[in-house]
C-alpha cells in the first residue's frame, strides 16, 4: 500500500503556477441566494425561510484555486451545491463559461457536468459499498456514454494509476480501502471526464493528519497536471492557506472578506476574519502563554432570522449602531482585497477604494456622495465620511437612477450628525481622497 | 514486551502503589476478534501529576481512545470469553483500578474521574433534560442531596461553563442546544462531582475552530480552578499545544514518544513526530511549497508489521542496520524526562533532525 502512495506524491514537485491575478474567469456569480422555504401547518403554508446564502458576489478565475472558509451553518457547502447546481438558486446568476446556468434543467445541465465535477466531505459515505472500485470510477463515462479509446476499464485504470492508487485494486470493494485511499477513489471519480472544475467540498476534514498532506499534494500534483480550477471549501484555515491562491471567508450566508492568500494571511481586514485567524490553535508550546486571541462569545446566529444591518455585528466587539442599521457593502480597499465591513482593521492608511466601475447614470449619484465627504471632512466627523463611502459604493453599485439621489442626501443629512468614531484620521483622509479622485 | 502479553490474557494485581497521583504501568487491551486479535492497547506506561496535563496524540485506530476507556473502566466483558483481555496496571490516587471490582470502579466514576466524550451529540441522551443528566450524576455520589439541591448544584455548572440563562437551559433537552454549548453542557456534567481526574477525548474535533478556543479556555480555566489533573486526547498537535504539559506520541499501540511539551515540539526524537508535524501545514510559519507527508497508510492492529510499528513508513528504517524490521525497539531516554523508541543511533537521529527536520519545523 504504501508503495502506491509514494509513487503518486513523488510526481512533479513543480511549483504551483501563479494563476492569483491573471486568467479569465471560468465562473461568475452574482448576487446568489437560496432561501430554503420553512414549511408549517396542514396547508403546508411557507412561514420563513432558512437564508443559507443570501447574496454572493465572486469569480473563480481559469486555472486558480479558490479557498471558502467559515464556521459550520454559514452557507459554504450551500455555496458548492448551487455552483455545481445541485442546486437551483432562488435568485441570482451563475455564469460557467459565459454560459448562464442558473436554472438550466436537469437535460440542460447534464452535457455540462462533465466539466464542473465534485469531490466530497466524507469518503466513507460517498462511496456506494455494493459497487467495485471499477464500477464507481467508470461510472461518470457510463452516464455520460463517453466511449474511450481502449474501452473504460483502461481508462478507469489510468485514472486510479494517477491519484496515486493500484489499477490492479479495480475489482475490489470500498471497504478495502483506507480512509485516504478512498478519498482518491472519489478524485479519480470526479477527474474522469477531465472536468474544468472541480467543487471540493471539506476534502480532507475526514482524514488523519499525515494523510491529509498525501491528499493535498495530489490535488496539487493534478492541478498543475491538468489545469484545473479548484474551489476547495474548508473550516481548516492552515489548509485553507496552502492550496489557495485567493480566499473568500463567509459569515452566515454573506461573503464578508475575499482577497488573495498572502494579502488576507497578512493582513486580515474584517473583524471576524481576524477573530477566525487568532482562534487557530498553533502548534507551539512557548505560544501558549501569550494569549491575545480573539475570543468570540456565542454562537453564529440562526440564519432563519439574520441580525439586521451587518451579520456579525451581534458577535463583533467593533459594532455600533450604524451596523445595526446599514449593511455594509463589499468593496475593495485595497488591490484584489474586498472587504464588508464599517470598521476594517488594517486598512490601508490612505484607503484609497479601488475605481470603481460606475455606469453613466450613477455618475451624478457619487459626485453628490463626493460632496458629502468633503462637508464631513470640514467637520472632521469619521462617522460621516464613512456614511458616504459607503453611500458612494451604494449609488455606484443600485444601477437604477431614481435611487441614488435618495442615497446621496441619506449621506448627506447623517453626515451632519457628527458622532465620534476611533478611526477618524484615517477614514476621512479616505473619504477626501476619494472626493478628489471622483469629482 | 514480547512474551509477557501472553501470560498475562487476566487482571494482573501486585507492585506498590506509586507516588503520582495516576499511574499506568504496562497496559495492554486486545480484543479478540474473527479475524484474530486487536492490539489495541500494547504496553502504555505514563505518570500523570495532580494538576498537570498530558496530551495523548495519535491517528485513528492508535489506541488513544481505548486507552481513556480502560482508565474509566468503561470497556465491557473484561475478561469474559469473546470480551476485551486486559493487563498491566492503573493505580489512580493509590488505588489499583484493573484489579478493582466493577462496583468500586463504578464508585470512582463521575466522582473522582470523569470524561468528556468527543460527539456530544450522541453522547447525551435525547430524551432527557440537561439538567437531568447533570442531575443524575451528582446525586447518583451525594445521595444526601435533594432534588432542589441537585438542580440549584446542575444551574450553577451550567454557568460556570459560560451558558447563558442557566436558569432556562437546564429544563431544555439536548437537541435545543447548539454544538458547542452541548459540548459546554457535556463538560459540565463532568464536573459534577469536582473530579480530581478529567479526560477529555477530542472534546473539541466536531467544533468549529471559534468554539473550539472558547472550550479550550474553558477547559484551562477550570484546571486551575479545580486544580484536576486533565488527560487530552486529540489527534490535533495544535490543541495539544495549546494545554498540554506533557504529551505522549501513539502508533500502532505503543507509546513512541513520551516527553514536556516544548520538547517534543522543539527537539522531538521519533521520526514519526517528525512526520505528523512535519506534514501539518501551519499558520505561524512560512508557506512551504509542499506539505511533506507521512507515506503509506497506518497499521492493521491485527497484524502490525514486525520490529518497529512504524517501520514500513519510516524514510529512515535502512539506516538501522535491518533492526527496525526485526526488533521491537524500547523506549529509552534521550533527554531529561523525555523518552523515545527508536532504533536509529542516537548520532545519526541527531544528523537527521539538525540536517532534515530542524529547517522545516
Amino acid at each position: 500500500m504504501s508503495e502506491e502512495s509514494s509513487t503518486a506524491t513523488a510526481t512533479v514537485p513543480a511549483p504551483k503556477a501563479p494563476a492569483a491575478s491573471e486568467g479569465e474567469a471560468l465562473l461568475q456569480v452574482h448576487d446568489l441566494v437560496k432561501h430554503f422555504p420553512i414549511k408549517k401547518g396542514l396547508l403546508q403554508r411557507q412561514v420563513g425561510a432558512v437564508q443559507a446564502v443570501d447574496g454572493l458576489t465572486f469569480d473563480v478565475r481559469q486555472g486558480e484555486t479558490l479557498g471558502v472558509v467559515g464556521e459550520s451553518g454559514c452557507g459554504k457547502s450551500t455555496m458548492g451545491r448551487l455552483i455545481t447546481r445541485l442546486l437551483e438558486p432562488t435568485s441570482g446568476k451563475i455564469t460557467f463559461e459565459g454560459v448562464d446556468i442558473s436554472h438550466l434543467s436537469t437535460a440542460k445541465m447534464r452535457p455540462l457536468r462533465r466539466d464542473i465535477q465534485m469531490i466530497f466531505q466524507d469518503p466513507y459515505s460517498s462511496l456506494n459499498p455494493r459497487h467495485t472500485v471499477g464500477t464507481i470510477v467508470g461510472a461518470p463515462f457510463r452516464l455520460q456514454g463517453i466511449k474511450t479509446e481502449n474501452g473504460t476499464k483502461a481508462a478507469v485504470q489510468d485514472l486510479l494509476e494517477l491519484c496515486g492508487l493500484n489499477p490492479e485494486h479495480y475489482n475490489r470493494y470500498p471497504h478495502e480501502f483506507s480512509g485516504g485511499q478512498r478519498q482518491r477513489i472519489g478524485i479519480a471519480r470526479a477527474l474522469a471526464l477531465r472536468p474544468k472544475m472541480i467543487v471540493a467540498d471539506e476534502p480532507v476534514s475526514a482524514l488523519d493528519v499525515s494523510i491529509q498532506a498525501q491528499v493535498v499534494n495530489l490535488l496539487d500534483d493534478l492541478q498543475t497536471e491538468l489545469g484545473l480550477t479548484y474551489v476547495v471549501i474548508a473550516h481548516d484555515l492552515s489548509v485553507v492557506r496552502h492550496v489557495s491562491d485567493r480566499v473568500a471567508v463567509m459569515y452566515l450566508g454573506k461573503i464578508v472578506e475575499i482577497a488573495d492568500r498572502d494579502s488576507l494571511y497578512a493582513s486580515p481586514m474584517h473583524p471576524y476574519t481576524n477573530a477566525l485567524m487568532s482562534a487557530v490553535p498553533v502548534p507551539d508550546p512557548s505560544r501558549k502563554q501569550e494569549h491575545n486571541r480573539i475570543l468570540l462569545t456565542g454562537d453564529v446566529p440562526s440564519p432563519v432570522n439574520p441580525p439586521s444591518g451587518c451579520h456579525f455585528r451581534t458577535r463583533c466587539w467593533k459594532a455600533t449602531e450604524k451596523c445595526a442599521e446599514i449593511e455594509p457593502p463589499l468593496v475593495a480597499l485595497k488591490t484584489g482585497h474586498q472587504v464588508a465591513c464599517h470598521y476594517p482593521e488594517n486598512a490601508p492608511t490612505d484607503v484609497i477604494a479601488e475605481t470603481i466601475t460606475v455606469s453613466k447614470e450613477a455618475g451624478e449619484a457619487v459626485a453628490k456622495a463626493a460632496e458629502a465627504a468633503v462637508a464631513a471632512k470640514a467637520e472632521e466627523t469619521a462617522e460621516a465620511a464613512e456614511t458616504a463611502e459607503v453611500a458612494e459604493v451604494a449609488a455606484a453599485e443600485e444601477a437604477p437612477a431614481d435611487a441614488e439621489p435618495e442615497a446621496a442626501e441619506a449621506a448627506a443629512e447623517e453626515s451632519t450628525e457628527a458622532v465620534e468614531s476611533t478611526e477618524a484620521a484615517e477614514s476621512t483622509e479616505g473619504a477626501d481622497a476619494k472626493g478628489e479622485t471622483k469629482s | 514486551m514480547t512474551d509477557s502479553q501472553t501470560s498475562t490474557t487476566e487482571t494482573t494485581v501486585g507492585g506498590t502503589a506509586p507516588t503520582s497521583f495516576l499511574s499506568v504501568r504496562d497496559l495492554r487491551c486486545h480484543f479478540p476478534t474473527d479475524d484474530g486479535v486487536v492490539k489495541s492497547v500494547d504496553g502504555i506506561s505514563f505518570e500523570l501529576e495532580r494538576g498537570k496535563t498530558l496530551g495523548i496524540v495519535g491517528e485513528s485506530g492508535s489506541g488513544k481512545s481505548v486507552t481513556s476507556l480502560s482508565i474509566m473502566g468503561l470497556h465491557r466483558n473484561v475478561g469474559k470469553k469473546n470480551g476485551p483481555r486486559m493487563s498491566g496496571e492503573i493505580w489512580l490516587d493509590g488505588q489499583e483500578l484493573i484489579g478493582a471490582g466493577r462496583e468500586e470502579v463504578r464508585k470512582l466514576r463521575g466522582q473522582k474521574m470523569a470524561m468528556i466524550f468527543q460527539d456530544p451529540l450522541t453522547a447525551m441522551h435525547p430524551y432527557y433534560t440537561v439538567g437531568q443528566q447533570i442531575i443524575e450524576g451528582y446525586r447518583q455520589h451525594n445521595p444526601q442531596a435533594n432534588k432542589k439541591a441537585a438542580r440549584d448544584h446542575a444551574i450553577q455548572l451550567l454557568d460556570r461553563v459560560g451558558i447563558p440563562q442557566p436558569d432556562k437551559r437546564v429544563d431544555q433537552h439536548p437537541h435545543e442546544f447548539s454544538g458547542g454549548m452541548r459540548q459546554r453542557a457535556m463538560i459540565a456534567m463532568a464536573l459534577a462531582n469536582n473530579p480530581s481526574l478529567l479526560i477529555a477525548d477530542e472534546p473539541t474535533t466536531a467544533l468549529d475552530v471559534t468554539v473550539q478556543a472558547q472550550i479550550l479556555d474553558l477547559i484551562r480555566d477550570l484546571q486551575q480552578e479545580f486544580g484536576s489533573s486533565v488527560i487530552i486526547i486529540t489527534h490535533d498537535l495544535g490543541v495539544v499545544a495549546e494545554l498540554a504539559d506533557d504529551i505522549l506520541v501513539m502508533y500502532g499501540g505503543k507509546c513512541v514518544e513520551k516527553g514536556p511539551a516544548d520538547k517534543i515540539f522543539s527537539e522531538p526524537e521519533h521520526p514519526y513526530t517528525w512526520g505528523l508535524l512535519g506534514s501539518m501545514p501551519r499558520i505561524d510559519r512560512e508557506l512551504q511549497e509542499r506539505l511533506v507527508p507521512v507515506q503509506g497508510n497506518p497499521p492493521s492492529l491485527i497484524n502490525l508489521p514486525n520490529g518497529c510499528a512504524f517501520h514500513p513508513r519510516c524514510p529512515y528504517a535502512d539506516r538501522t542496520e535491518g533492526l527496525s524490521k526485526t526488533e521491537v525497539p524500547r523506549l529509552t531516554s534521550v533527554g531529561q524526562d523525555h523518552l523515545a523508541a527508536c532504533h536509529l543511533p542516537l548520532e545519526v537521529r541527531q544528523q537527521i533532525f539538525t540536517e532534515e527536520i530542524a529547517p522545516r519545523l
